[in-house]
């Protein structure tokens, strides 16, 4: 396999482990709404509110950032990241 | 200067916000002294739109990468800050805490959707896209695919999606600029649309660039400064996102109380159009999973399909600040979004809390008659009480409010001072211009990149593209102008069309060029048109008394266009022959960051 490939093949796991997680937060709990909101979470807010209003959002975010540098490594790690000059 | 004002942008705008708010205290001193409310509105509007105005001609330029990418430097943390303004429209700004204020939970799931849709952004697209090097959306569909017929169908989606979003945009600014100038709806469309101009025409997405910028701290401000203020004011808590845990059981509490009355139709008829009382809870779970579901999903895949925030990414310097910029962005409208719902939940208890000051339920009509700011909201067709059962007191179902004027009238209503309405009004103007100008730069740059210059005459001098793509700006914003003071549909239900619109025709002919090699262009061409029409034949057909299928509404046809799509560009593709080598080779160049883009730098 060339080294393209293996890229391509890391960054395709990255992908799917990146999707996996904002499946959870935007569809998965959401699945529960009703269940979760009987109980109380963060801040006293119910669990689903809470995650509609703040959770599911702030973990985007974070999902976000994390995928970014994530990909960052793999780029580095078979040589294919930008040089300054480009 | 170039150089020099992308090292100095902290400090520029760092003068900028510190400007900003001396004018928020210079505007509060000359309140105390006496300035009337109207002229305090008219000066924030205007002390605004000039500012931004003044940014758009300090941008001109005559260079197509200037005019297309601003240059492609946009530094990471600028570029986000500029894509929320981008962003968060009207319907972020003055509709969605309205929506949540109604109808609770259920549309909340805009919060999720308008969030989330930004990781599909991240991991399957803005990267990519930015290494292509491509001008607009459709640059990247008609090489990647090849053939003028794949790059002018993509136009097509890109033109009936922004344009059904941009219409509600210059709707949103007419209604501020009538509100706070005090003229009429059909001149204040014709001023909201001159100012968006003044910030596109001469720089293009350079100009918009720096000025949405501008316009984000104006917004943030605006929203964030009446939350924490009215949550203080009450006593609600000093920092409301972790201390309104309280204030949503109580409201929970008080809608037991009074119980959701259904109005009988015979009375509902004598209440003006738009306006809506609450009649779902708050914070209780009252959709089906999978209403809320589809309807995140569809906000989803609309947002990772929708060419004027893809469009944002091109700017940046580099795939890997393409990729950080889209956390940046996402953070910046995390600040608002997380926001809303406390702005619902302030706004909904000082209404309806007897024990409150504000509240007016449980009064008697002739005392919330003479309140000022019901008078004033009432003139404005915003606010309407009726005592249906005629027994002289306001009930919860017998009062009645209009989507915006959550937002516009709630720091009225819980007694801040009009120094603070008056920057709302500003930020309001701020998020309906920001995204407008971003749109309609966006249907400009197609049509005079992509069918004049690639399609109708590729030999056009730089001078003569810039002068048609300017020309088209001003043809769409007045077009755009003239259906929006028609008032066809609300601000938040075309928004969210064109969500639909947008994932039901580009989002897998986008997502495949990246992922799938054996996407060719017939199948992409078969995708694009096939899903746009499926999507439009289901939102006609549902509109027009149609049962629909599978719990897909209206406002979620995008699922059934997008599936339409799917299938057929799958099909079509493996029917007819791959790539040829060529593509193939580009498709590997575009998923590594290293080497040099597809399209060069001027082409």
């Amino acid at each position: 396999m060339s080294n393209q490939q293996k890229h391509w093949e890391k960054t395709r796991g990255l992908l799917f482990i990146t999707l996996a997680i904002w499946f959870v937060f935007s569809i998965g709990i959401f699945l529960f709404g009703a269940e979760m909101n009987e109980v109380t979470g963060p801040f006293g807010y119910p669990w689903t509110y809470w995650f509609t209003c703040q959770g599911s959002l702030g973990a985007f975010v974070i999902l976000i950032f994390w995928f970014a540098n994530r990909q960052e490594k793999i780029d580095e790690e078979f040589g294919f990241s930008e040089r300054e000059d480009e | 200067m170039k150089g020099n004002f992308i090292d100095n942008l902290p400090k520029v705008y760092g003068i900028y916000t510190g400007g900003f708010i001396g004018f928020i205290i210079i505007m509060a001193i000359a309140e105390q002294m006496g300035m009337t409310a109207k002229a305090i509105g008219i000066a924030f509007v205007a002390f605004t739109v000039f500012i931004y105005a003044l940014i758009g001609w300090l941008s001109r330029t005559a260079q197509a990468d200037a005019y297309y990418v601003a240059g492609r430097q946009v530094p990471t943390v600028f570029n986000g800050m500029a894509t929320a303004a981008d962003w968060m429209s009207g319907a972020s700004f003055v509709a969605m805490a309205g929506g949540i204020y109604f109808k609770g939970y259920g549309y909340m799931a805009l919060l999720v959707g308008w969030t989330g849709g930004y990781v599909l952004v991240a991991s399957l697209l803005a990267p990519y896209l930015r290494k292509f090097g491509c001008y607009t959306v459709p640059d990247f569909i008609g090489t990647r695919y090849g053939g003028n017929l794949a790059r002018f169908s993509a136009v097509v989606v890109l033109t009936v999606a922004s344009f059904t979003y941009v219409t509600a945009q210059i709707n949103a600014t007419g209604t501020i600029a009538s509100v706070a100038l005090d003229i009429p709806f059909q001149y204040a469309v014709y001023v909201g649309l001159v100012s968006i101009l003044l910030c596109s025409m001469l720089g293009g997405m350079r100009g918009v660039t720096w000025t949405q910028v501008a316009q984000y701290i104006v917004l943030i401000i605006a929203y964030l400064l009446p939350v924490f203020w009215i949550s203080n004011k009450m006593g609600a808590g000093f920092f409301p996102h972790f201390m309104l845990a309280d204030e949503v059981a109580r409201i929970g509490e008080l809608e037991q109380q009074f119980g959701f009355v259904k109005n009988a139709a015979a009375d509902l008829k004598s209440v003006p159009k738009g306006l809506a009382g609450i009649t779902k809870a708050h914070s209780a779970v009252n959709a089906t999973p999978w209403a809320f579901i589809s309807l995140a999903l569809a906000m989803m895949m609309g947002t990772a399909s929708l060419p004027h925030v893809m469009m944002r990414y091109f700017t940046t310097p580099s795939v890997k600040a393409a990729r950080k910029s889209v956390g940046w962005s996402l953070f910046f409208i995390f600040l608002l979004y997380s926001s809303a719902p406390m702005l619902a939940t302030l706004s909904k208890l000082s209404l309806i809390d007897p024990n409150l000051p504000t509240g007016i339920i449980g009064k008697t009509f002739a005392e919330v008659e003479a309140i000022d700011w019901y008078q004033n909201w009432n003139q404005a067709n915003l606010m309407f009480i009726s005592d249906f059962n005629g027994n002289g007191t306001l009930e919860l179902n017998e009062f009645f409010m209009g989507g915006k004027a959550v937002v516009l009238a709630t720091p009225e209503i819980a007694g801040l001072p009009y120094v603070i309405s008056g920057l709302v009004a500003a930020g309001g103007m701020a998020a309906a211009m920001s995204t407008a100008d971003g749109l309609i730069l966006a249907i400009a740059n197609a049509i005079s990149h992509d069918v004049y210059y690639k399609i109708i005459d590729p030999k056009a001098e730089t001078a003569k593209r810039l002068l048609v793509a300017r020309v088209l700006l001003v043809i769409i914003g007045f077009a755009g102008a003239t259906i929006a003071a028609m008032e066809i549909q609300g601000i938040l239900g075309s928004v969210i069309w064109a969500f639909d619109f947008a994932m039901s025709g580009l989002f897998f002919p986008l997502v495949l060029g990246v992922w799938w090699k054996r996407a060719n262009r017939q199948g992409a061409i078969a995708g694009m048109l096939g899903g746009l029409i499926a999507g439009a034949w289901y939102l006609v057909w549902v509109r027009t008394g149609g049962s629909g299928f599978l719990g897909i509404t209206q406002l979620t046809f995008g699922i059934f266009g997008s599936a339409v799509s799917l299938v057929l560009m799958v099909i079509v593709s493996l029917m007819t022959a791959e790539p040829d080598k060529a593509t193939q080779k580009m498709v590997d160049d575009v998923r590594v960051p290293s080497g040099k883009s597809i399209l060069g730098k001027s082409h």
